[in-house]
């Protein structure tokens, strides 16, 4: 897989390639009242790729994942500033209703959370009903596709009217997955998607994750070293709120540039 | 050797045994004996209630559920329950349509709403609110609500609508059947919704998070993850509040007029009335009669029917809904 590197002038590539770029991370600040939990973070996303947020517990990559769609914002206390501009739209800008933002960019939890009364269909057309969409055949048409998507489609075919919460947790988070999948969205933001899971469960998301990423860009926060380096083409490597190092996964993993990132991914502190 | 084969070990392993046990068994006879306690309770209090209504039952038959005289007078004694339970239901109806949603619609801005400053404040008030006795609802309304309710809700309404819909084709005093439903609505809300704000707090955040991140409004969060997440805790509060607004007594009393006999049965919203509870607030003490006063018991032997019903028609409502929700997973 060609992998492009690691941007050395930011300011500069920034400029150049601004169009190549799905998400661009501005001078980003995420807070919890007055605490500051992730610090000016920087950092490009490419379109149709995955990206892997790692580092420690408490680094702020969930927050990070969370101040994309505007989620962390929803936490009673939190807010954020900077700049976050998906398809050149800076979607913290005053004019922009954050409910349209969350419409557009997916988002998978760390535990499944399907919709406990509804139905396996139900649960995945959730958003397109909830956005106005009625035209049952359509629907249909969207649930079926957005279950192979998530490559589930197989397993409950037969079973679309029986509860979510019947289906086991891999299969839960898939049908969470194709829950978001529904939307048709371009981003999809993962946070530690696999942390529930056991090694079956995990071993299929990370197999949707490589798939996927041929028609959607992919954020994913994980705590697993190994699954970043399976699943991401780029990895961004965050500590104490600060965003260390950022490159292609290869680099950061073989050659990293900062000693912490270097500690963090030989499993010295962590 | 080991440990275990030590004489040490097995005296002291021996003893642990012998006082868990003794723990157990006095632990356990305490929590079955308080369990028997309300089992008993429940007994006791329906032979009472039974034994007391046989007098008036042998006398009048089943049609004591239906006709509507009540007549004390030694030699023409004539006793109906039909009027009052009509203004039970009806006025307990009332309170149900006025209170649940204006209750849901309180728990749902504390919870998820208003920012914690405002909603901690807010929600210890409404607690506040379901603490205050009856009667203090009851005295507000008799000397001063009553009038703002005849004034504001009832002569405007029967103005309107009088003239063609018999529902409120009666002059408004006041003191009346409509007038009794809102009191107990006003009653009843702090409960409900105390209830209620307790029931959506149990939802974890995933789930909200779930339907915002579909791109879901705070209503619409509400109506998609709240909402059906806890419906069943919703149902079981708004009866608990239900199961308060049928056997209030002092409030209704003091406000419902407390007619008696035929002219007891509403027949419009405004009409006077008289529910169970309080006929029999009204009347225990001045029953002479044995057949008086087993007429009374038996108002409150349909009394407490009526709230079991309600109970346990709110349980198998509850269950159904429950099942219908997670079928699958048990088949």
């Amino acid at each position: 897989m060609a992998i492009e590197e690691p941007i050395e002038d930011k300011e500069e590539a920034v400029q150049q390639t601004a169009e190549r770029y799905k998400v661009r991370i501005e001078k980003v600040n995420g807070w919890y009242g007055s605490k500051r939990a992730i610090r000016d973070v920087n950092l490009n996303v490419k379109e149709k790729t995955v990206t892997a947020f790692i580092g420690p517990s408490g680094c702020g990559k969930t927050t990070l994942l969370r101040c994309l769609n505007r989620m962390h914002e929803m936490t009673p206390g939190a807010h954020a500033d900077g700049r976050v501009v998906v398809d050149g739209i800076d979607i913290y800008d005053k004019s922009i209703d954050p409910v349209i933002i969350r419409r557009r960019i997916g988002m998978v939890f760390q535990k499944p959370n399907p919709f406990p009364t509804m139905s396996i269909f139900d649960n995945v057309s959730a958003g397109l009903r909830l956005n106005g969409m009625n035209n049952k055949t359509i629907i249909r048409e969207i649930v079926e596709e957005s279950l192979r998507n998530a490559a589930l489609w197989d397993e409950v075919k037969n079973d679309l009217d029986n509860p979510g919460m019947s289906l086991s947790g891999g299969q839960q988070q898939r049908l969470c997955i194709a829950r978001a999948l529904a939307m048709q969205p371009e981003v999809l933001l993962m946070d530690e998607p696999t942390s529930s899971l056991d090694p079956i469960g995990s071993s299929k998301i990370e197999e949707l994750v490589r798939v996927l990423k041929d028609n959607v860009t992919i954020i994913i926060v994980t705590h697993n070293m190994q699954q970043a380096a399976r699943v991401s083409d780029f990895t961004a490597f965050m500590y104490l709120g600060d965003l260390i190092e950022y490159g292609s996964t290869n680099q950061i993993f073989m050659n990293p540039e900062k000693e912490l990132t270097e500690r963090y991914i030989s499993g010295k502190f962590g | 050797m080991t440990a275990l084969d030590s004489k040490h070990r097995r005296y002291l392993s021996a003893l642990f045994v012998v006082r868990n046990k003794r723990h157990d068994k006095l632990f356990s006879g305490l929590v079955v004996g308080a369990a028997v306690y309300t089992l008993l309770m429940v007994g006791l209090v329906a032979f009472s209630v039974a034994k007391g209504s046989v007098d008036i039952f042998s006398y009048e038959g089943v049609q004591f559920f239906y006709q509507s005289d009540w007549n004390a007078v030694e030699g023409r004694e004539s006793f109906g329950a039909y009027p009052y339970i009509i203004g039970t239901l009806l006025s307990s109806a009332i309170a149900m349509a006025i209170g649940v949603p204006i209750s849901l619609a309180i728990a749902m801005f504390i919870s998820e709403i208003a920012p914690p400053r405002i909603g901690t404040p807010l929600s210890f008030i409404t607690e506040l609110l379901a603490a205050v006795p009856s009667i203090i609802y009851g005295l507000w309304a008799l000397f001063v609500f009553r009038f703002w309710v005849r004034d504001l809700i009832e002569m405007p309404l029967y103005n309107a609508f009088g003239g063609y819909i018999p529902f409120f084709a009666k002059t408004p005093f006041g003191l009346d059947i409509f007038t009794a439903g809102i009191v107990l609505a006003i009653m009843i809300i702090p409960i409900i919704s105390s209830i209620c704000r307790e029931v959506m707090r149990v939802v974890p955040d995933s789930q909200r998070e779930a339907a915002y991140s579909l791109g879901a409004t705070r209503w619409e969060t509400v109506r998609m993850a709240v909402f059906p997440y806890v419906k069943s805790g919703l149902v079981g509060a708004s009866m608990l509040g239900l199961g308060r607004a049928v056997g209030e007594t002092i409030l209704v009393t003091m406000v419902i007029g407390n007619v008696i006999g035929p002219s007891a049965i509403p027949t419009t919203l405004f009409s006077q009335g008289q529910t169970l509870s309080s006929l029999v607030a009204n009347e225990f003490n001045e029953a002479s009669s044995e057949l008086h006063l087993s007429a009374l018991i038996a108002l409150g032997a349909i009394l407490l029917a009526l709230t079991m019903g309600i109970n346990i028609a709110a349980r198998f409502l509850v269950k159904k809904k429950i099942k219908a929700s997670s079928g699958a997973k048990s088949q």
